[in-house]
């Protein structure tokens, strides 16, 4: 009997009483609340406010698309071009043993921390016309700045580190053992990569790719630096998105990031399939 | 490895290069007049200030949410796990004019603040918005995973020598959140001071007051005033490295406290 009180203190000392759980809660709902889901169902209400007439028009008429091709080839060409050199920067750094490992990490992560406007800024300093290459690129009547190409460098700049940075984390936690005892049995560089290190990390490499996939697509700042916003030449969604709301069509504007809203969640779905595989694929190992 | 080297040379170490170079070819004297001018300071103070702020906001609120999304199960509560990592998914000029929208005096949240003599929308508080808005999850993806592995022992030890809940709270388990959340506010930090996206649409951009320094330097841009450009950017990437390093440093400690890489 006499213990009984001293239990009722302890559930009371690793519980968090029934007001104290409300609030929590309570706090969270509002802030999510009014920080996130709010703004977020404000860019459906005002994508709709005109009828849905205006919102398909918004989305169908050429510039539209053209803006929406534009995004999609620059994903086109910098993801694979990314993931390739995720695979190379993973493998380099896990595999083998390099001096300065953490250097180059930090390195590689360099684009993180970096402003998307100083990111397009670098590649006007380079290619612009007062640039490096300036001259010799008018002279050889090659556009960067103010064109596709510029549009490609800058979103390769700021998604540089997404895959690098999720393999190297994924390939340092599998460890190398698997590869040792394929070479061990006589395979060959490359067939120990198809059949043994793909397979192994084509969860991590997937997580990584749909992550730099979303940032290619939605990236804003550094595009708008290269870009010259040339309507229907070097506009690419997030920027029509932009140049609709300066011009106050709001509803075609809205419609536009209402797309780019969708992506966003499609996104964030796949992501966490991906996730709990990556993760499956991890435990597994360590089990 | 080659490729590696080749790769982060072309892509990221030259072109950043050029910000020193282009920079240093105009002198010290002129260097430094241009990043201490009236406006090059009231942005730097509006960008920092406001980052400060929206980072210290999503501290105090992160670990509110996290620890409700980790302790408690409630209706909701799978879902509100899976949207806190939208902000990072959409892209920042969405979130930049949604925000507008809802805060502005013709939203609804704007009307509703007014009469309260609060306006968001326009003003250095709009800029602080859309920094808690884009920097949102860092801190509840930081915590998370260390709350999740906290050890129930520990607190219950607590209990049993006869600490109260709040004491358990304070002495027991926030020191061991404390890297964490460390951590979460200095990336909440240096991604808030580099956003542009989504502070254009909201902030007003009127110099002196709610300019901040992204814009200013696209501003010089505009205006073909490279050196300008490159001087605040100069400024901007110390700040960032800085940061950069001491988050590195942060992560390495929480990993030895705790286990855990954030």
């Amino acid at each position: 009997m006499s213990t009984q009180p001293a239990r009722g203190a302890i559930r009371n000392a690793t519980k968090d009483p029934a007001w104290v759980r409300a609030l929590i809660i309570g706090v969270t709902l509002a802030f999510l609340g009014f920080v996130l889901l709010l703004p977020l169902a404000t860019i459906l209400q005002e994508a709709f406010k005109k009828g849905a007439q205006v919102y398909f028009a918004a989305l169908v008429e050429p510039e539209a698309r053209h803006a929406l091709w534009l995004t999609l080839k620059t994903a086109l060409i910098v993801v694979p071009v990314n993931t390739l050199f995720g695979l190379a920067a993973a493998w380099a750094l896990t595999r083998f043993p390099v001096r300065g490992k953490n250097v180059l990490i930090t390195l590689i992560d360099l684009p993180f921390a970096v402003s998307p406007v100083i990111a397009g800024m670098i590649f006007v300093l380079l290619f612009g016309l007062q640039g490096w290459f300036g001259h010799w690129l008018r002279d050889h009547d090659l556009k960067i700045i103010f064109a596709t190409p510029g549009i490609v460098l800058a979103t390769l700049f700021v998604t540089f580190p997404f895959v690098a940075r999720e393999l190297i984390a994924f390939m340092q936690a599998q460890g190398k053992d698997d590869e040792e005892a394929a070479l061990t049995l006589g395979a060959s560089g490359w067939q120990m990569f198809w059949r043994v290190t793909l397979p192994n990390i084509k969860w991590g490499l997937l997580y990584g790719v749909i992550l730099c996939n979303a940032r290619a697509m939605g990236e804003f700042g550094a595009v708008s630096v290269v870009s010259g916003h040339i309507r229907g030449t070097t506009n690419t969604l997030p920027l029509h998105v932009e140049i609709l709301y300066n011009e106050y069509q709001f509803a075609a504007s809205f419609a536009v990031a209402s797309l780019l809203l969708m992506l966003a969640l499609v996104t964030l779905v796949a992501k966490r399939l991906v996730e709990r595989r990556a993760g499956e694929t991890l435990r597994g190992r360590a089990g | 490895m080659g490729i590696t080297l080749l790769f982060l040379s072309l892509v990221v170490l030259i072109p950043l290069s050029t910000v020193v170079l282009k920079t240093s070819s105009i002198g010290w004297d002129k260097f430094w007049h241009t990043v201490t001018t009236e406006r090059a300071l009231a942005s730097y103070w509006v960008t920092f200030g406001a980052s400060f702020v929206a980072a210290l906001l999503n501290v105090g609120f992160g670990l509110v949410v996290a620890w409700a999304l980790v302790r408690y199960r409630f209706p909701g509560r799978g879902l509100l796990d899976a949207i806190v990592d939208l902000p990072f998914a959409v892209p920042t000029a969405v979130s930049g004019i949604a925000l507008t929208a809802l805060y502005s005096s013709k939203g609804w949240a704007g009307k509703l603040l007014e009469p309260l003599g609060v306006k968001v929308a326009f003003t250095p508080l709009g800029i602080t918005l859309a920094l808690t808005f884009v920097t949102l999850p860092f801190v509840i993806r930081t915590l998370q995973p260390v709350l999740e592995e906290l050890d129930p022992d520990a607190e219950e030890s607590a209990a049993l020598l006869g600490a109260g809940r709040m004491t358990t709270f304070l002495r027991v388990i926030l020191p061991n959140l404390v890297p964490a959340l460390l951590t979460g506010f200095a990336l909440s930090f240096a991604r808030a001071i580099g956003e542009y996206g989504s502070v254009v649409f909201i902030s007003g951009n009127m110099p002196m007051k709610t300019e901040i320094a992204p814009l200013l330097i696209m501003t010089k841009l505009e205006q073909f005033d490279y050196p300008g450009a490159t001087s605040i950017a100069l400024v901007m990437l110390v700040v960032s490295f800085a940061l950069l390093l001491a988050v590195n440093r942060l992560q390495a400690w929480t990993r030895t406290r705790t286990g855990y890489a954030a």
